[in-house]
């Protein structure tokens, strides 16, 4: 072996780390993908996703661009965001998001590309048909950042069947409700009475309703924390009384909705309350055993009336950092059109345009009882399921606190009090 | 290797030299940097500049968006985190406690589970196949199918119960028996592993030590205690760092089954779920940073002292 193979050697070296190096930097730029007529999406999974991605090919021959398509569970997709759009990339065009998950930070953090102008310029679009609820939680600082594609309310899931059994009518009330969950467990001890999210953070959501119609909120007029109000603490008593008392045996205290809608359509519980975009869940004969005896209605009134959430799930944004964004907002324009949301509110996805509601096409696909909560819970919905600040996933852990010790029999006026204290803290950190 | 021996180009005059002779002679002067130059760049690249980088972000009050300003704060987060007696402290003692208990089950089955595997016998393949399965299988789908198994209502470990009159048990959901059921998922998983490494020691001990002391007549008691042990105990230490390191950075199957921040007590939460909350779902990239650098020093320092006592046994 002479020198020269020794230079041989070398360059052949030097040639494999450029290329590790190389490889790292991954997919190609925004300007690449511009000018290769590419949009890059990346969206959640979720049935409006699975609409979208039959419905691409004809996106992809109408307007001659090509779509690369990422699809990813909630939490990874969020993890995804927290890597890449911290890193400035650009590999993302159009993002789907969660606007009161995240839209705060990620507009605070100029992750999200303004969209004001754009949401103004096609009439035939027509952005003035969205709710008034959905834009509001898009906006940030008087700017669109984000076009909501699918919306949700909380409803009352409940067992047809059990309640006829056991002679009970619909609970319209708190109260009603409470009585007809205790008649159920005490009569089955094997089901029951009321199942609901449990898990702390994941409960805050479904906790909301109940507070509201209780007749609190997480922060009053002024901004600050509201949680040991005497509504909020009746009203973690009562969701947590409800779980401890008349729920599954050995409850966990980790339930999301997968858990929760398991022990439901397993036929273990006679009510749930939970968003009304997941009812296909409890409706599918495939996913469910008492797919045939689910009924809804509207959240039971409180002290303060029926007052659900009712808020955007999910959005569509653009991604600030990249040069792609005219490509973006094509494929935003065209995924959330008047037709593809009644397209997709009529495979089960609730949409945020007025349109689709007023429209009896709309609702046909729909259990009408499940309709008929859904609108009016539109009407005298809440627009927030959660504390309304930059970093949700904190605040829902402190707010949840109360809940979790609530469903475990602990005091949950002392939680109340101790989570105020550091929910005061965390809200004053965030100024 | 003779062919290697460098030509020293000042010891010979008289040559051409163009520039691709000059970079041929530098490159010949300095070639063992040339070689080890791609592995460099990828320790740089890979493992220097990310721990520098966690270091600096650990300094700074880095949240929201690492692009964000940020502001030099010394060691605030140190103090901070260091005075956490909330998450911190407690997410401490849970990760020496699931590496401890895990680490102690996962080498005394294993050990035993090698003694048994050593000797041939008939249908062995298959019974060493069978044992390391849990191996194989992904952390993630393992912590789905325990979280399945131990469900509280619909679960097949609160059935078996049932059927022997045990009343249910609440395994991953109770807030005290929550860590144990992860432990003991560990152990499942990785104990094969611990019998691997083991087997291969056993197998290259040499057998005249043992027939000797059978010989002398030492039960197998005796001679397990007394000759295989000691002859083992560097490959014992071997099993135990690379398990323990392992197990202290246990990550997978602790969110797989409780999700983040380790339940709603927090009851699973070690210092890589609490440091992952912390910088994906806080955002706080500055404290995040500060806990792993703490986290980084209690590795580096029980792999010191793991091999430490290696040395100690070798000698």
């Amino acid at each position: 072996m002479k020198r020269r193979s020794i230079v041989k050697y070398a360059a052949v070296a030097a040639a494999m780390s450029l290329g590790l190096t190389a490889c790292s930097g991954g997919g190609g730029g925004s300007d690449d993908a511009k000018q290769a007529g590419t949009v890059r999406v990346t969206l959640a999974n979720h049935v409006w996703t699975e609409g979208i991605k039959a419905a691409i090919p004809e996106f992809e021959q109408s307007s001659g661009l090509k779509v690369e398509l990422t699809q990813l569970g909630e939490d990874q997709l969020s993890d995804q965001y927290n890597v890449k759009l911290n890193a400035g990339s650009d590999e993302i065009d159009v993002m789907m998001y969660r606007p009161l998950q995240e839209g705060k930070a990620f507009a605070k953090n100029g992750y999200l590309a303004d969209l004001t102008s754009n949401v103004s310029s096609d009439s035939n679009w027509d952005w003035k048909d969205y709710q008034e609820g959905p834009v509001k939680a898009t906006t940030v600082d008087g700017k669109v950042v984000g076009v909501p594609i699918i919306t949700e309310r909380e409803v009352l899931y409940y067992r047809k069947d059990l309640l006829q059994a056991a002679g009970l009518q619909v609970p319209k009330t708190m109260e009603e409700l409470e009585a007809a969950a205790k008649a159920i467990k005490e009569s089955s001890p094997d089901t029951a009475g009321f199942v609901a999210r449990t898990g702390k953070s994941a409960a805050v959501t479904q906790f909301s309703s109940f507070l509201y119609s209780f007749g609190g909120d997480f922060t009053d007029s002024s901004g600050k924390s509201a949680v040991n109000s005497d509504a909020a603490k009746k009203a973690y008593a009562f969701y947590g009384g409800l779980i401890k008392n008349y729920g599954p045996a050995n409850v966990s205290t980790d339930m999301s909705w997968p858990e929760a809608m398991a022990i439901f359509t397993q036929g273990k519980a006679a009510f749930y309350t939970e968003a009304d975009s997941l009812y296909k869940n409890a409706t599918d004969p495939a996913k469910s055993k008492v797919a045939d005896n689910v009924g809804f209605a509207a959240l039971p009134a409180g002290p303060a009336g029926s007052k659900p959430y009712n808020i955007p799930s999910w959005a569509l944004g653009v991604n600030q950092n990249t040069s792609n964004q005219d490509n973006a907002w094509k494929f935003i324009q065209w995924a959330t059109s008047k037709e593809r949301t009644l397209a997709a509110q009529k495979a089960g996805v609730p949409g945020p345009r007025a349109s689709v509601w007023a429209n009896s096409e709309g609702t046909s696909t729909y259990p009408k009882d499940l309709a008929a909560a859904i609108a009016t819970s539109a009407e005298n919905g809440v627009g927030h399921d959660r504390p309304e600040v930059v970093t949700v996933g904190k605040a829902r852990e402190i707010v949840g606190e109360p809940i979790v010790a609530s469903i475990t029999g602990a005091d949950a006026s002392a939680a109340a009090d101790s989570a105020h204290e550091a929910f005061q803290k965390f809200l004053d950190g965030e100024k | 290797m003779s062919v290697m021996t460098p030509p020293r180009s000042a010891a010979r005059p008289g040559r051409a030299s163009g520039p691709r002779e000059k970079f041929s002679d530098w490159a010949n002067a300095h070639r063992k940097w040339l070689f080890a130059a791609p592995a460099m760049l990828f320790v740089g690249i890979l493992i220097v500049f990310p721990l520098a980088w966690t270091l600096y972000l650990s300094l700074t009050d880095s949240q929201g968006s690492v692009r964000a300003a940020t502001e030099f704060i010394g060691f605030q987060n140190y103090i901070d985190v260091l005075t956490d007696t909330e998450r911190f402290w407690p997410a401490v003692g849970r990760t020496l406690a699931f590496t401890g208990v895990a680490l102690a089950f996962e080498v005394v089955l294993g050990m035993g589970i090698a003694l048994l595997l050593w000797r041939p016998f008939r249908g062995e393949k298959w019974v060493r196949v069978a044992i390391l399965l849990p191996l194989v299988a992904t952390p993630v789908a393992v912590g789905m199918m325990w979280r399945l198994i131990f469900d509280p209502n619909i679960g097949f470990a609160n059935q078996l119960l049932g059927m022997v009159g045990i009343p249910a048990q609440p395994w991953l959901s109770g807030q005290d028996t929550a860590l144990g059921t992860t432990i003991f998922m560990d152990i499942w998983q990785w104990t094969p592993m611990v019998v691997l490494i083991l087997l291969a020691g056993l197998t290259s001990l040499s057998d005249e030590p043992d027939e000797a002391a059978r010989v002398d007549g030492a039960n197998a008691f005796q001679r397990f205690f007394y000759i295989t042990l000691p002859l083992m105990m560097p490959t014992v230490i071997v099993a135990i760092l690379l398990r323990g390191i392992d197990a202290l950075k246990t990550f997978d199957i602790l969110y797989a089954t409780k999700g983040k921040g380790g339940g709603s007590f927090h009851e699973v939460e070690t210092l890589n779920v609490y440091a992952y909350g912390l910088s994906f779902d806080y955002n706080q990239y500055g404290v995040s940073s500060a806990v792993l650098i703490l986290f980084f020093m209690i590795i580096i320092g029980t792999m010191w002292l793991l091999t430490m006592r290696k040395k100690a046994v070798t000698k």
